[in-house]
Order: C-alpha cells, then structure tokens, then sequence
C-alpha cells in the first residue's frame, strides 16, 4: 500500500514538472524549426532599408511588390514548371518501375532472387553524389545533357534502391490466399498483379511516390551539371542563380524568391506529411 | 473485370491449395518458360537503369581518373595513379586534405550534435500532449525544403550585418563573420546541418520510442526505477535499432553533402581548404575547372570511403538488427 502511495505521489508531482518542461521544450524546439523559414518568408515583405536597419524585426511597413514581382517574374514559373515536369516524370518512372522489381522480388521464387534483391540494395551504399562527374559525362556521350532525361533518368536510378526496399515487404505480406483466390478465379499471374495487388499498394505506392517527388523537386547537384540553359534550371538552382547575378545586394527580392520557391514543398508536405514520416519510418524498421 | 485472355490449367484448379505458404510450383517446361518471361520483363527495365546511371559512373570515373583529359571527345593522356598519388594529385593537394578533414568534421560533428540532442528532446516529448501532432510537423520542416532553399536562407541571416550578429550583439557577444573567416566557416556549415537535419532524427527516434511498449516502463517504476534509470535500462536500449539506422544514414549523408556547402561556403573560401568538402572539391576541380581527370579521381576516393563506411556500419552496426532485412525471408 505504502508502496503504491509514495509512487502515485511521485508521479503526480513528477508529472507536473514534465509538463512544463515538455511544453517548453517544445515550443522551444518548434520555434528553433520554423525560425528561420519565418524570417525567410516575412523577409520578403520588408525593404532592403529596412533589413539593414533592423536586421531581426519585423515588416514595418509591409511591402507586397517584392512577392508581386517575384511571382510575375517568368523565371520562377518557368523554373517551378521545370521542376515539376522533371519531378513527376521521375515520380511516375521510379514508382512504376520499382513496383514492377518488387513485385517479381517478392511474389515469385527463382534462383538469383536474393542476389538481385541485394544488388538494388547495393545502390543504397552508393554515394549519388559521386557519380555526378561522370554521370555528367556519360549523359554528354549519350547526347542527353541540358534536357529534361539527362535529369530524370538518372534520378529514376537513384531512387530504385529505397522505393525497392520500401515496396518489397509491403508486397510481401499480402496474403497468398489472394493470389490463390485470383488463379482460380481465371487470372494470371501478370493479372492478378494488375487487379489485386497494385490496386491493394496504393498506401505504399503512395508513401513511395511522394518520396520520389520531394527528392526529386529538391535536387540540386545534378539539375545544377546537367541543365546548361537557364531557361532549363529547376526552382532550386534558379533560386540560386538569383542569389548571384543582379540581386546580391537585393536582400528583399532573395528572400522573396526564396520563400515561394520553399511554397510547393511546404503546402505538398502539409498534405504528405503522413506518407513521408510514415515511409521513412517503415524504411528504418527494416 | 474485363474477360480473362487466359485459362487456367484445370490440373492447378483442382489442386486444392493449402493455406499458409505456397508450395514450390512443379513446373511444367512452358510455365517455367513463362515465368521467366515475367521475372526478366518486370525486372529488366529497373535493372537496365540502375546499373547504367548508377554502377556504370563508377566504372567510368574509375577510368577516366587515370587520364589526363579536357572533357571533349575520348581520354588518350594515360596518366596512371597520377590524380591520386601524383604532385598535382588529390592527395598531395592541401586543399583536398582540408576537404577530407572538414567532411569528416561534418561527419562526426552531425552525429555528436544531432544524436545526443535529438535523444534527449525525443525522450522527453515521449508522451502524449496536445499540439504533439503540429510540433511534428513543425519540427520536420527543415528538413523537407531543398539543401539549396536552407543554405540561401543562412547565408542571407549570418551575413555580417545580418540577423544572426545583431541577435549576438544585443546579448553582448561580439560579431561573428559566420561566413568569411576560414576557421569559422566549417562549424557555420555543421551548426546550419544541424538545424537541417536533427529534426529527422527527432522524427525517427520518437517513432522507435513508440514501439517500446509502455507496460516496462511502468512495472519498472513499480519497482521503485527512477526516471533516469528507466531510460538508461530500458528505453535505450530498445531503441538501439532506431539509433543504428540513423548513425548509418547520417554518415551516409555527411559524406556526401554538397548542396549547403556549395551555397554558404562560397568559391573563393572553398578554394582556401576553409569550408571545402570532398563532394565541393570534386565538383570545383572537375567540372568548373575541367581537370578531369582529378575530379574523376576524387569521385572514386569518394566512392571508396563511403562503400567502406556503409560496410563497416552494416557489418559492426547492423548486422544484429538486420536479420533478415537484407535476405529478406519471404512469407
């Protein structure tokens, strides 16, 4: 009795103390988080004589014609429709080509499927970034510099290996009952993939897809090699760009540019942020 | 449903199947046929990709480091290990030794930082509390905008006159040229990783948290355990598998890390060896200045060095928790 007393006790006061520090802690965490994008996006809205004047402070008066000539400016629509092109093309390569692996990886059994399995998973230990040199090469050899696949195809590859391993036990664990089931029912194999099981992954196709997209949407290193013409650039090099050329000084328009362009990441996490926390955490499980 | 093009064979559908595992199909001569048909078509344009964009590079640079080229046509200066070994080699080169030495400050640096910080932050918020679901998604936000998007963003709030001095300044401490002084410039880039990146582990570390199941904790403090000793027995260790992972994807990732180097570190402190990373220096050397063949040379470096770390890890990290992942047991 004694026992459970002095422990409820504890817990009671314990629990006040963690709560005040777990609301803090947090709050202070959160605020660290989202600081800078703060200051980046309110940024935008203020004068460069006001950003010199008061560096931390905030819009006094707001200016809305920064944001208003970023967003009519054509390099970023131009640059954020590169982007996008470039990023569902990928997207819908890399999702419809690891599905297709991982569905032969998981749902049949053949000599050398383990070894092909490891190989895709290989790719994972294989540093993207080291490759750009001669991926830049290479993509002149084959004549696919400074266009849209000397972007997409090589993100498609690098993006194999993690939307594999992710697919493969999804797949996995739906049942052989189904496929049964299917068989009798009249269907091959191939159907069955097409009619019972893609349509039962959508939640892992969707997770796979949407980290395709955001890997996609922020690359920088390879857009950066590959797209010469700046008519080309994807929103993070032009965001960039902008940053040199005529603006070095224009603290405003930087800031400005550089919260629009962080715009369609943010609003595509907001909707996302289940698939892509959910993704990775299944990716970390193994 | 549309028709069905094909029909069963009527000796599978009399079969009746077992539930549980399928058994090994006795295979006449055609389905075998067939199914490898299948494995080979389905797989075929992954595999054509993947070892084309992916291994395929790798083989080149490994070639094209030993010769001294400009990029145009086909490589004919045979130079041997001279871009590794050589006088004007990588290695010789003190601004690639600066390279090496600031990555793996980044290296190291991310790990003690983020790690200890993240764990710390995940052990307290491991509990239920309102507003938890909106602080996740705050505290993810760093790291889903692009490395380019946060480099700029710094770069503009450490300048000199900037935010980031001014907040010092009115707290006493003296101005900090977070990004022109050359011994400054590689902790401004780990404290800006950092900001990037600690909110993935947090992530990732309260999402192994939720799996240690509740009941432990609770018989443990029945049992008189206090809080401390609660983590350190219990929650730690079981969440062992979590902090592997990350120390593996982290180490990974610093290795590589190019973007945010690229954009605050800028060319001319890069080519002091200040703020320059193995992935910066290959880019810088190879294909701003056109030395090939030294580029080449640094991406097979770079490619070696992580290969082996990613070995490493899987061998003395993972190897207990990876059971299976790799070989992957099929039901």
């Amino acid at each position: 009795m004694t026992a459970n007393v002095s422990v409820l006790a504890r817990k009671k006061r314990g629990f006040l103390w963690t709560s005040t520090l777990t609301y803090g802690v947090a709050l202070a965490v959160a605020g660290v988080s989202i600081g800078p994008v703060i200051y980046a996006i309110l940024g935008g809205f203020r004068s460069n004589a006001q950003i010199n004047e008061h560096p931390a402070g905030l819009p006094n008066p707001w200016i809305w014609s920064t944001y208003g000539s970023a967003l009519t400016r054509a390099t970023f629509w131009n640059a954020a429709g590169n982007s996008l092109v470039i990023a569902l093309t990928t997207t819908l390569g890399v999702t419809a080509l690891g599905v297709c692996a991982a569905f032969v990886l998981s749902r049949y059994r053949f000599r050398g499927r383990e070894g092909l399995y490891t190989f895709f998973v290989l790719g994972l230990l294989f540093p993207a970034t080291a490759g750009i040199l001669p991926l830049f090469l290479l993509l002149g050899n084959l004549g696919l510099t400074n266009s849209y696949f000397g972007v997409i195809l090589p993100q498609i590859a690098f993006g194999l290996p993690i939307t594999i391993v992710i697919l493969r036990p999804f797949l996995t664990a739906i049942p052989g009952e189904l496929e049964d089931a299917s068989a009798i029912d009249g269907a091959s194999k191939l159907g069955f993939f097409w009619r019972v099981l893609l349509p039962l992954s959508k939640p892992a196709l969707v997770t796979v897809a949407v980290l395709a997209f955001v890997g996609s949407w922020n690359s920088y290193a390879l857009p950066l090699l590959i797209l010469q013409d700046a008519s080309l650039h994807t929103l993070p090099v032009a965001v960039q760009e902008a940053t040199r050329a005529q603006y070095t000084q224009d603290t405003a328009a930087i800031l400005a540019f550089t919260s629009l362009s962080m715009l369609p990441a943010l609003l595509f996490f907001m909707f996302a942020e289940r698939q892509i926390v959910g993704g990775l955490q299944g990716a970390v499980k193994g | 449903m549309t028709s069905v093009t094909q029909t069963v064979d009527p000796a599978d559908r009399a079969i009746a199947r077992p539930a549980g595992p399928r058994p090994v199909q006795v295979s006449k001569a055609s389905r075998e046929r067939r199914k490898w048909f299948e494995i080979i078509g389905l797989t075929a344009p992954a595999f054509i990709i993947f070892s084309s964009f992916v291994l395929l590079p790798i083989g080149f640079a490994a070639y094209y480091s030993l010769f001294r080229w400009n990029g145009v046509g086909w490589p004919h200066e045979f130079r041997g290990l001279y871009y590794y070994f050589g006088e004007y080699g990588a290695l010789r080169d003190p601004v690639f030794r600066s390279s090496l030495r600031n990555t793996g400050i980044v290296l190291v640096g991310s790990l003690l930082l983020q790690g200890p910080f993240a764990l710390a932050i995940a052990l307290l918020l491991n509990r239920k509390f309102r507003g938890r679901a909106v602080f996740r998604l705050l505290v993810f936000v760093p790291y889903v905008l692009a490395e380019v998007t946060v480099g700029v963003i710094f770069s503009q709030m450490l300048q000199y006159g900037g935010p980031a001095n001014s907040l010092l300044n009115s707290l006493g401490i003296n101005t900090i040229d977070w990004l022109g002084n050359t011994h400054v410039v590689i902790w401004t880039l780990l404290i800006v990783l950092t900001w990037k990146y600690t909110g993935f582990a947090l992530i990732l570390f309260l999402a192994g948290l939720a799996n240690v199941p509740d009941e432990l904790s609770e018989a443990a403090a029945i049992d008189g355990a206090s809080w401390w000793q609660i983590q350190r027995h219990i929650t730690l260790p079981l969440l062992g598998p979590t902090i592997r992972t990350w120390v593996f994807l982290s180490m990974i990732g610093s290795l590589q890390v190019f973007d945010v180097v690229w954009v605050i570190a800028s060319r001319a402190v890069r080519g002091l060896g200040a703020g320059s990373v193995i992935a910066t220096y290959m880019v810088d050397n190879g294909y701003t200045s056109h030395l090939w063949g030294l580029g080449n040379a640094v991406a097979v470096i770079l490619f070696i060095i992580s290969f082996v770390t990613a070995l490493l890890c899987q061998r003395f990290l993972l190897r207990r928790d990876v059971d299976g992942a790799l070989s992957g047991r099929v039901s």
